[in-house]
């Protein structure tokens, strides 16, 4: 069992946005986690990678069996839990590719790697790089500075790509883009499934899950996890809408 | 305040690694400042006439001046009376071999990591230490002699080459300049003496590490710098300070001449005590630095990287007399906890076809005070010049300050001048990103403050762009809590 989420409270700014939820996730396996605004569903995300603003009410998260909300956000990075940003920051002065290659680093002395040195780094780029089909423009670039709302995303993917995480949390990554920054995201995602990877896609449209398929679908509503499926499930959703999934709607 | 800024205000313990003591014996006068004290200098360093002269002009100018209180800085009063003005350590003999040092004071410069003797000097830095107020070893000094450059003590070159020091001392400084400036020409203790004869460079960065170490002694450093046509020096100065409860003023005068043709680099990382946490002690910078680039095409490029003081209060100058001469400024001043830096530059034109760059990067943190002053003056005559500011201030936290002057005085219609400003913050989410990625928190702000800094790092000498990097790493732990 990679993740197992027990009836986790979350409050943000003196407000109970997560109200109890549970969940678990294998390895290998999808999640989506879909609902209306305001039901939760960023904040799910943002509270598993320790996010400052969220305040742990309630709960346990045993990643690996390891307590997560007990290690600091960087540690969780450290250990394999990645997070793709739904808005993700500028960093001026910082160059891309130095940035990748310190976080990449540093995971690899948590596991008692050898770090890797200039040439290996982007060897190890280039290679991620094809793999997404992405431009190698990208290492020339201060983390997000400048980039449009497409770049950032596919950056977050490729940072991804980079660190390969054993947990990746992906916010709302669809938001944003068109059809064809849509492709290439996912295709990005789709090359990085593994047995030994899981994914939390937390998104608004069904219409990413065509191109991400998920083993899992759980609906967020007011800030518990209402009812929970296969993949059509988000085919349903998408046909009659997050009105009839209430918790007391989905009880009848 | 909301708690996760309250997490960004809190502040670290973090021991100022320099502060220890050295107990070596010590020959002090007793405090207080009068024309029998500054006699009283001139008489142990055995100066000529002509300097203790020089010295009492600036003393009686200096009575009548008033100490200036226009900076964009507080601070307590000055006790002039109550500072010692000459500390030296009691050797008497003069220096042929490191072996003679005290034992105590070498054992200081290895502490500090002051490649004193010979064998060590792997990194072909020739470094003239100076402890308290007098120089107390030179080494390299048969290398470079074997050039012709001339690399000592000031106090040396006063007693080997006093044509050379009374040609150029004051010419570019004169007593008259500030308040601080008389001070320093009254009381000046030691500092260095560089000259560089024509057509040479020279083949190493030379270096001057300085320490305050008695107690109540303030710091009167005097240096010259004078590269003749053709020749380059680039000159590092460091300093560090022990810990304090007084606090103790600095008030050194740097010049520098470059003559036609010739290029000086005089780089900085500044690492005084600071004050503690809650703004006790500390040092007081108060340093008037010059240059003149006197000759044709001469060029001085001044680089620094300011982290410690509690007052600072500087502007490394440049006079761009020479024809198609140029003036640089690089700077990174840093304001932490209680710190207060009122800094920048002047560059001043007034031959032809001259260009200045100023690039100023101030980082504030904690309940820092940052302010930039720069100036930049095209006299009437100066056709054609340029010039290109960039003054950018970065805050952590949010109770500290950055403040901008800039001074634009242009008598010239074929002036070209530009200034560009920026203020940004490192926000909570840019450090959350990094962490988000695995990199630590202190790792992370170094690296964003490193990216802000890189322009000026990378015009800093190298083994100085490793130590300043470290330096702001350290003065700036714990501003992000």
């Amino acid at each position: 069992m990679l993740l197992e989420v027990k009836n986790l409270k979350v409050r943000v700014e003196d407000k109970e946005i997560l109200k109890g939820i549970n969940l678990t996730v294998k390895s290998g396996e999808v999640h989506a986690i879909m609902g209306p605004n305001g039901s939760g569903k960023s904040t799910f995300a943002r509270a598993l990678s320790g996010h400052p603003g969220y305040e742990i009410t309630d709960g346990q998260v045993l990643y690996n069996g390891q307590d997560l909300l007990d290690m600091d956000p960087d540690e969780r990075a450290r250990e394999g839990v990645f997070m793709a940003f739904q808005y993700p920051v500028e960093i001026p002065g910082v160059n891309n590719a130095y940035f990748l290659k310190a976080a990449l680093n540093a995971k690899r002395k948590q596991q008692g790697l050898d770090e890797l040195d200039a040439m290996d780094f982007m060897k190890l780029v280039k290679e991620k790089l094809k793999l997404l089909h992405v431009d190698d423009s990208l290492l020339q670039r201060s983390v997000n500075e400048g980039f449009s709302g497409g770049e950032k995303k596919r950056n977050e993917i490729f940072h991804m790509a980079v660190l390969e995480p054993t947990l990746a949390l992906l916010d709302e990554t669809d938001s944003g883009l068109d059809i064809d920054a849509l492709r290439v995201v996912s295709e990005g995602v789709n090359a990085m499934r593994s047995p030994e990877r899981a994914f939390i896609v937390v998104t608004h449209y069904q219409r990413l899950l065509n191109y991400i398929v998920p083993d899992h679908v759980h609906v967020l509503s007011d800030g518990k996890i209402v009812r929970s499926g296969g993949r059509e499930l988000a085919l349903e959703l998408e046909e009659k809408g997050y009105a009839g999934q209430t918790a007391a709607g989905a009880r009848k | 305040m909301s708690t996760a800024t309250k997490q960004i205000e809190e502040l670290a313990n973090t021991e100022y690694k320099y502060g220890f003591v050295t107990d070596t014996e010590q020959d002090i006068i007793p405090v207080g400042l009068n024309e029998d004290v500054v006699r009283l200098i001139s008489s142990k360093k055995g100066e000529p006439e002509w300097l203790l002269d020089w010295r009492l002009k600036a003393f009686r100018a200096w009575l009548k001046m008033e100490e200036p209180h226009w900076q964009n800085v507080t601070f307590a009063p000055i006790d002039y009376q109550g500072v010692s003005y000459y500390a030296a350590p009691s050797e008497k003999k003069k220096l042929n071999s490191l072996d003679e040092v005290d034992p105590e004071i070498r054992a200081t410069f290895d502490k500090l990591g002051i490649p004193i003797e010979e064998q060590k000097l792997l990194s072909n830095v020739a470094v003239d230490a100076v402890f308290d107020s007098v120089s107390v070893a030179t080494t390299f000094r048969s290398k470079l002699a074997e050039l012709g450059i001339i690399f000592c003590s000031f106090s040396e070159a006063v007693k080997d080459h006093p044509e050379l020091v009374k040609q150029y001392v004051g010419s570019v400084v004169p007593h008259t300049d500030n308040y601080f400036a008389a001070l320093n020409s009254a009381v000046f203790s030691d500092g260095s003496f560089v000259y560089i004869p024509k057509g040479v460079r020279c083949p190493m960065e030379l270096s001057t590490y300085f320490r305050i170490n008695a107690k109540n002694t303030g710091q009167f450093e005097r240096t010259l710098i004078i590269a003749d046509e053709g020749a380059t020096v680039s000159y590092l100065e460091g300093c560090t300070a022990p810990m304090r409860d007084e606090n103790q003023l600095h008030a050194a005068v740097v010049e520098l001449v470059a003559h036609t043709d010739a290029t000086i680099k005089y780089s900085t990382v500044q690492n005084w005590y600071p004050g503690d946490k809650n703004g006790k002690g500390g040092i007081y910078n108060f340093v008037t630095k010059r240059g003149i680039c006197k000759g044709d095409r001469s060029k001085i490029t001044w680089t620094q990287v300011e982290t410690g003081s509690a007052v600072t209060w500087k502007y490394p100058s440049c006079i761009l007399q020479g024809n198609d001469s140029v003036g640089e400024f690089y700077s990174v001043a840093v304001t932490n906890n209680f710190q207060q830096a009122d800094t920048g530059t002047k560059m001043i034109h007034l031959g032809k076809n001259t260009r200045s760059t100023i690039v100023s990067k101030g980082i504030s943190a904690g309940r820092g005070q940052n302010t930039y002053r720069g100036a930049v003056k095209i006299g009437k005559n100066a056709s054609n010049a340029r010039n290109y500011s960039q003054c950018d201030s970065l805050l952590i936290g949010d109770r500290c300050g950055a403040h901008t002057f800039p001074y634009l005085e242009i008598k010239n219609t074929t002036a070209k001048v530009e200034h560009e400003a920026s203020t940004s913050k490192i926000g909570e989410d840019q450090i959350f990103y990094c962490e988000s990625r695995g990199i630590a928190k202190e790792d992370a702000i170094n690296m964003i403050v490193n990216g802000f800094c890189k322009e000026v790092f990378r015009e800093l000498p190298m083994e100085f762009a490793v130590e300043a990097q470290k330096l702001l790493g350290i003065s700036l732990e714990g501003s992000v809590g």
